[in-house]
């Protein structure tokens, strides 16, 4: 039976096969691993659902495949150890037969007469293209003539096919997608990419399948959610000082500290309760406003941004929300997010405060209406009672898809939000 | 099911008939228009043919014309050829294919080679019409398709219609013809019914039909695999994809040229053939994909065939050994899942 990419998450399309854990001859058993498949998100162990030898591998350490193409070969119980040949499309016998005695002329003739216009390529065919690792490019003859034809080099191109060859499909992929800055690029596309002249200074890192997925979904959410932004300043003492007063206390009881962002993400939780048109999607012709309220937080890791998700954050207490994001934020940093963990949330969070980021604007994580953008708890020299004293404030921005909420909705949010963050006691009771 | 759109149906209008009813219809006619066409073999007068085809033929045209014959085969197609060689145009019955092994000496020796060995001093315009094909029960020497030992042998033209308009137009063909025609019937598309054209066009020996026109890939069949491969693409529509159908008619000659041509447009092609799959017709289409096609193939040409085994008796293991519509289906989704269209 074929081992096939598995389907991790809900915007993964291919996956890659970051390591296999058996070898080709090795006995599995169901519920062993026996893969680990990198998705666009994270590094997935994949179990063997059967008893059997692995007797194939299709698409070695660093291939990828597509969802649902077969990547391994198991031999289970019962199972012949090749395909009977005969009915129903068996396998061909595989060994190419001695050279003909003789050439077919007849058949020859017929068919070079069928191919009158001759595929001559404008450009001279290049030497049989290889990886940057050496290895033979597996293309179907098509993929080659159209290669040969538009110039793509496939040793650049991932190819999707059984056992990692290059299809059609992977060609139709490339072309539809910005092009990667590669020495010989496929015919420029009317699309963004912008051709990057490469120097023998310059060190080119292909895209990977996180970086590439998280360029294309936050080019399409600039490109097709009209962001706008509303800034506002909070006055941040009882915030501090709410977690200061905790903490102590949660130290003293030996529990787990909680943050600021969790505070933050307890008070956007609430408030998003009270606004459900912030907590709604943009579909294709319609605006999904969704009943429970997930939060996303935004986690930076070395390989690319994930955004793990607060389940049911407005029915959750500060202490469980901060237990849950510190697990969250460590599996992030780790790689080893579930796609569930990472999928379905309905409003996102970004925080880049711990960075001493005054305030700044977010780009929405599609297709959520909003995202809101914190800043560092700073303290300033500010008006209280008519003199100048040193207070703490915090600066939130958030940006909203205007297809979906209005200016003056987004600022009524944005106030309810102030106000809790401003009376944190409140948004935590 | 609707009627393969094969040639377009002349002026003159068509008629709804069965496969037998168009061969029939077609000899009667042939035996009025041409006086030197006769017919012979086992009890075809009489008896009125084992498959009915030639009823009432005797009681109309008489001994001369339509004979019986003794249970000879290798005699009395030998004398269709002598009698073709002399000018008569002998429309040879023989009861099936399997029985034709009886005669291959003087289909494969003399009848094939006659004209190129003497220098084009003697023509053989000589028509074996003989049914083939399994589903029947009538167990492994009964039931076989040694068409590929005619369509081997360079000589020959070989047909095999799968629907009635091309069973009246390679019929036509088949008897106009100065050379030796094998015109293979199946025992499974005898009462199957279609449009017959009611002019009488013949359909030219070695031009395939595009049956069902398509653009994901090519579905390659002929006699009752073409008609089981138009079933498949009813199929593989219903689930989204637009198979292309190709009716080869002519196994010799084959019209490689339409067959490319339509792997050229879908990348993609499943040969299905009634019969084993190693060293047969499938083999020699694939083989002509990949010389006339290859820089279009988007993935490897499969073949759906007979289990390579003696057909059972046993209907539920003769079903499981015949190709069924399950298996072209099944093949034409694995080879579109190779492309990445799947």
């Amino acid at each position: 039976m074929d081992i096939l990419m598995p389907r991790l998450s809900d915007t993964m399309e291919e996956g890659v096969v970051a390591s296999w854990r058996a070898k080709v001859g090795d006995e599995v058993h169901a519920g062993e691993t026996l893969v680990e498949i990198e998705t666009d998100k994270a590094l997935m162990e994949h179990e063997s659902y059967q008893d059997g030898v692995l007797t194939e591998i299709l698409v070695p350490e660093g291939g990828s495949a597509d969802i649902g193409a077969p990547i391994g070969r198991l031999r289970v119980a019962g199972e012949p150890e090749q395909p009977p040949a005969g009915s129903a499309g068996a396998v061909e016998g595989s060994a190419p037969a001695e050279a003909p005695a003789r050439p077919t002329e007849a058949a020859a003739e017929e068919t070079a007469a069928a191919a009158a216009p001759a595929p001559a390529g404008p450009s001279a065919p290049a030497a049989d293209p290889v990886r940057a690792n050496g290895s033979r490019v597996r293309a179907t003859p098509l993929v080659r003539r159209l290669a040969r034809e538009s110039g793509v080099d496939l040793g650049a191109v991932t190819g999707s096919g059984p056992g990692g060859r290059i299809i059609r499909a992977d060609l139709d992929r490339l072309a539809a997608t910005p092009a990667p800055a590669a020495p010989a690029a496929a015919p420029a596309e009317p699309a963004a990419a912008v051709a990057v002249p490469v120097t023998e200074d310059d060190e080119v890192t292909p895209l990977g399948s996180m970086r590439r997925t998280i360029a294309r979904r936050l080019a399409d959410s600039m490109r097709t959610a009209p962001h706008f932004y509303l800034t506002r300043t909070v006055d941040a003492g009882p915030m501090g000082q709410l977690r200061a007063e905790l903490n102590a206390k949660l130290v003293a009881a030996e529990r787990p500290k909680i943050s600021l962002n969790d505070i933050v993400l307890r008070a956007v939780a609430v408030t998003l309760r009270q606004h459900p048109e912030m907590n709604a999607s943009f579909g294709e012709d319609a605006i999904v406003t969704h009943k429970r309220v997930h939060v996303g937080m935004a986690v930076a890791t070395p390989a690319g941004l994930v955004v793990p998700v607060l389940r049911d954050a407005d029915t959750r207490s500060l202490t469980d929300i901060a237990g849950a994001a510190r697990e969250l934020a460590g599996k992030a940093r780790d790689r080893k997010l579930s796609p569930a963990e990472m999928s379905g949330s309905t409003f996102t969070v970004s925080n880049l405060g711990m960075f001493g980021v005054d305030q700044f604007t977010a780009v929405i994580n599609p297709p959520e209406a909003g995202i809101l953008a914190v800043g560092a708890l700073r303290e300033e020299p500010g008006v209280v009672d008519g003199a100048v004293a040193v207070v703490k404030r915090m600066t939130v921005t958030l940006s909203v898809d205007h297809r979906v909420v209005d200016g003056a909705q987004g600022a009524q949010f944005l106030a309810d939000l102030a106000r809790l963050l401003e009376n944190p006691w409140l948004a935590i009771v | 099911m609707s009627a393969p759109t094969t040639v377009s149906p002349a002026t003159a209008g068509t008629t709804t008939m069965s496969y037998r009813q168009a061969l029939h219809d077609t000899l009667r006619a042939e035996l009025l228009r041409d006086e030197n066409v006769l017919l012979m073999g086992e009890e075809i007068g009489r008896f009125e043919g084992s498959y009915k085809i030639t009823a009432g033929l005797l009681d109309e045209f008489g001994p001369k014309r339509v004979k019986d014959t003794p249970i000879a085969e290798e005699g009395f197609t030998g004398a269709a050829v002598g009698a073709a060689m002399l000018g008569l145009r002998p429309i040879v019955e023989v009861m099936t294919i399997n029985f034709s092994l009886l005669a291959l000496d003087q289909i494969i020796n003399h009848a094939a080679k006659i004209y190129g060995m003497f220098g084009g001093q003697a023509k053989v315009p000589l028509v074996i019409r003989t049914p083939g094909g399994g589903g029947q029960q009538l167990a492994a020497t009964h039931s076989q398709n040694v068409e590929l030992f005619y369509a081997f042998t360079p000589g020959l033209k070989v047909v095999a219609p799968s629907n009635p308009a091309d069973a009246k137009g390679l019929l036509l063909a088949a008897i106009r013809d100065d050379d030796p025609v094998l015109f293979l019937e199946n025992l499974a598309l005898y009462n199957t019914k279609g449009e017959v054209p009611n002019d009488d066009t013949p359909v030219e020996i070695g031009r395939a039909a595009i049956s069902r026109p398509g653009t994901d890939i090519t579905l390659i069949g002929y006699s009752r695999t073409a008609r089981m491969a138009l079933d498949a693409a009813d199929r593989l529509a219903a689930k989204g994809f637009d198979a292309e159908v190709v009716d080869l008619r002519s196994l010799r000659p084959l019209d490689r040229r339409t067959v490319v041509e339509s792997v050229r447009k879908t990348s993609c092609a499943v040969v299905v053939e009634d019969d084993w799959l190693t060293y047969g017709i499938g083999a020699e289409v694939a083989a002509s994909i990949s010389d006339g096609a290859f820089d279009w193939l988007d993935a490897p040409v499969r073949r759906v065939a007979m289990a390579e085994v003696p057909l059972p008796y046993a209907k539920s293991l003769e079903t499981a050994a015949l190709p069924a519509v399950d298996d072209i289906v099944v093949a034409a989704e694995q080879t579109l899942r190779a492309t990445g269209r799947g």
